[in-house]
């Protein structure tokens, strides 16, 4: 796969993502996932210092899966919604369509009553493998820019 | 009034808590003077977070800003963060490294104790200006907190009152704080996290004195039979009222015809986990235990739920905003299982945890629903009207010690 090319399916993974999340399809996120893969949530302060414990961490597709369905039937929140934007990206490295690429994102979070606030900033770090059917994430970290969580995270970033 | 607000407390006693206490500035004004620069024990940091000399970090008792530092000599000391000169904060950053600390407004600088050590151009520059001659660095020395150390916790008081440190803990809470810091063992942070509340803080404060609503607010905890009220434990007061343990042993839960009448949000045994590696913990403290919520007046708490080990510390941000900071931790001997184990189920907790995130809410839903309350006052008897130890969690016995220990501090 040539440069241009990468840099699309990357791209185009990471709006297909964020959409997903925005339209609270959130049963097709795992999806976004491999069998194997580490998805996690950890502030860039722990992430800076090698703290290995951040907000939420999955080591397996099914980690994942137990998330939605921890958030559609068991956890209790106020109904939300997000809205995420994705910077451009940064490819860092392609070996052999193993990609690590990396974005800026914000997340703005608008509460049923209508109050709408920027919720998280920060950074995804991603390994992405684009060798299969469809490209999937390996390794997703989102570094939150902030330590802050107001009031409560429910949905993924 | 006596004590300076107008505000009675009900005739009930602690089975009726006022919603104004939520809500008023100037009840707010004298918690700060009453109860956090009062003569109580306030959680500062971890002793691990201080492992060398003139290590330093800023934190709070109350709203009040403090350092908390190990000196030169290895003894910790705490005094408050705000410079003799002009009231700035001295320290600005969280943490850091340092003999000498100095203030960026004008560089006055001060050792780890808090004294002032140095004034900038204390004696003028060629002759002119300067402070008066009878100016002394030692009139200005912080006001410091004397120091109480319990396994590993670093605490500090204002008040000369305060009893000592393990006479406030007493031998129960002593006890049960050793289980999950044992002495044998080095601390080791794993993380940190911090929870914008929006609530007044002690509406978090009652929710972790309260195990009736831990099953029925947190389903995912039901659901999985992880704490279920039919499951063996119990709670433990202190003789005071102002700390206790809630602690339960998963495996002994055996249902309760209880359970299955009431109307809970899911039915339990519905929904099973893809991937219940989250949930498979190991008995580290070798008693059964899966869940020891412990909890010291004013605004500390240590959590263990399976192997996920934790303190929490309130800082109140205002009548109705507190910020709830999380400080994960394991030992430096734990094997790679049970550190994948803590990394796992801190799912469990923190500001997205299964069991904790509505947590963050629920003191919201009061602060929204209490507008407009007037003179009403909450009501809480599950459980009885005493404040004593009980062999079981459907009860609000903590909350009650909780309040009986506020009205003691704040004369009300």
């Amino acid at each position: 796969m040539d440069e241009i090319a990468t840099h699309f399916a990357v791209e185009r993974l990471l709006a297909r993502y964020v959409a997903c999340i925005d339209d609270d399809r959130l049963e097709e996120w795992p999806a976004f996932f491999a069998e194997r893969c580490r998805y996690q949530i950890i502030s860039s302060e722990n992430y800076e210092k090698k703290l290995p414990i951040g907000v939420f961490i999955a080591t397996s597709q099914g980690m994942l899966k137990d998330r939605v369905a921890a958030l559609r039937e068991a956890n209790i929140y106020e109904a939300q919604r997000y809205r995420h934007l994705v910077s451009s990206i940064l490819i860092l490295d392609n070996d052999k369509g193993i990609v690590r690429a990396q974005s800026n994102y914000h997340v703005v979070r608008i509460m049923q009553d209508g109050a709408t606030a920027l919720f998280s900033t920060g950074r995804y770090l991603d390994r992405i493998n684009l060798n299969g059917a469809a490209p999937v994430f390996e390794e997703k970290i989102v570094v939150c820019d902030s330590r802050r969580i107001d009031t409560l995270l429910a949905i993924p970033l | 009034m006596p004590n300076g607000l107008d505000l009675a407390w009900p005739n009930e006693g602690v089975t009726r808590v006022p919603y104004q206490l939520y809500t008023r500035d100037d009840v707010y004004a004298a918690e700060r003077a009453r109860v956090f620069l009062g003569a109580t024990w306030n959680y500062l940091c971890l002793e691990a977070e201080l492992p060398k000399p003139n290590d330093w970090r800023a934190t709070f008792v109350g709203d009040v800003p403090i350092i908390v530092a190990r000196d030169g000599d290895g003894t910790i000391s705490a005094f408050e963060n705000r410079c003799a000169h002009r009231g700035a904060l001295i320290c600005h950053k969280q943490s850091g490294n340092a003999a000498r600390l100095s203030c960026v407004y004008h560089g006055w600088t001060y050792d780890l104790k808090g004294n002032l050590t140095a004034v900038t151009f204390q004696r003028g520059i060629n002759g002119k200006g300067g402070m008066p001659a009878d100016f002394k660095l030692a009139d200005h020395k912080r006001r410091a907190l004397r120091i109480g150390i319990y396994a590993g916790l670093v605490f500090g008081t204002f008040s000369d009152a305060t009893p000592s440190l393990e006479t406030f803990l007493g031998p129960e809470i002593t006890a049960r704080l050793t289980r999950v810091l044992p002495r044998n063992k080095t601390i080791e942070i794993l993380g940190y996290s911090s929870q914008m509340l929006p609530s007044n803080w002690k509406l978090y404060a009652e929710n972790v004195k309260d195990p009736y609503h831990a099953s029925l607010l947190h389903l995912f905890f039901t659901t999985f039979r992880l704490n279920r009220l039919s499951a063996e434990g119990g709670i433990i007061i202190d003789d005071a009222g102002a700390n206790h343990v809630s602690y339960s042993k998963a495996a002994t839960d055996r249902g309760s015809a209880d359970y299955d009448k009431a109307d809970l949000r899911v039915k339990s045994d519905r929904f099973q986990l893809n991937d219940p590696s989250i949930i498979q913990g190991r008995d580290e403290f070798g008693d059964g235990i899966t869940l020891q919520i412990l909890a010291l007046f004013p605004c500390f708490i240590s959590q263990q739920i399976q192997n996920s080990l934790c303190v929490r510390q309130l800082v109140p941000r205002g009548r109705t905003e507190t910020e709830l900071l999380w400080t994960y931790y394991g030992f430096t001997d734990d094997d790679a299982e049970l550190r994948e184990l803590r990394l796992k189920q801190a799912n469990l907790v923190g500001p997205g945890g299964y069991i904790s995130m509505e947590d963050g809410a629920v003191g919201g839903f009061v602060q929204r629903g209490i507008a407009g309350a007037g003179r009403d006052s909450e009501v809480v008897e599950m459980g009885g009207r005493e404040w004593r130890s009980q062999e079981t969690r459907a009860t609000e016995s903590p909350l009650r010690g909780f309040w009986k220990t506020y009205r003691e501090h704040m004369q009300l």
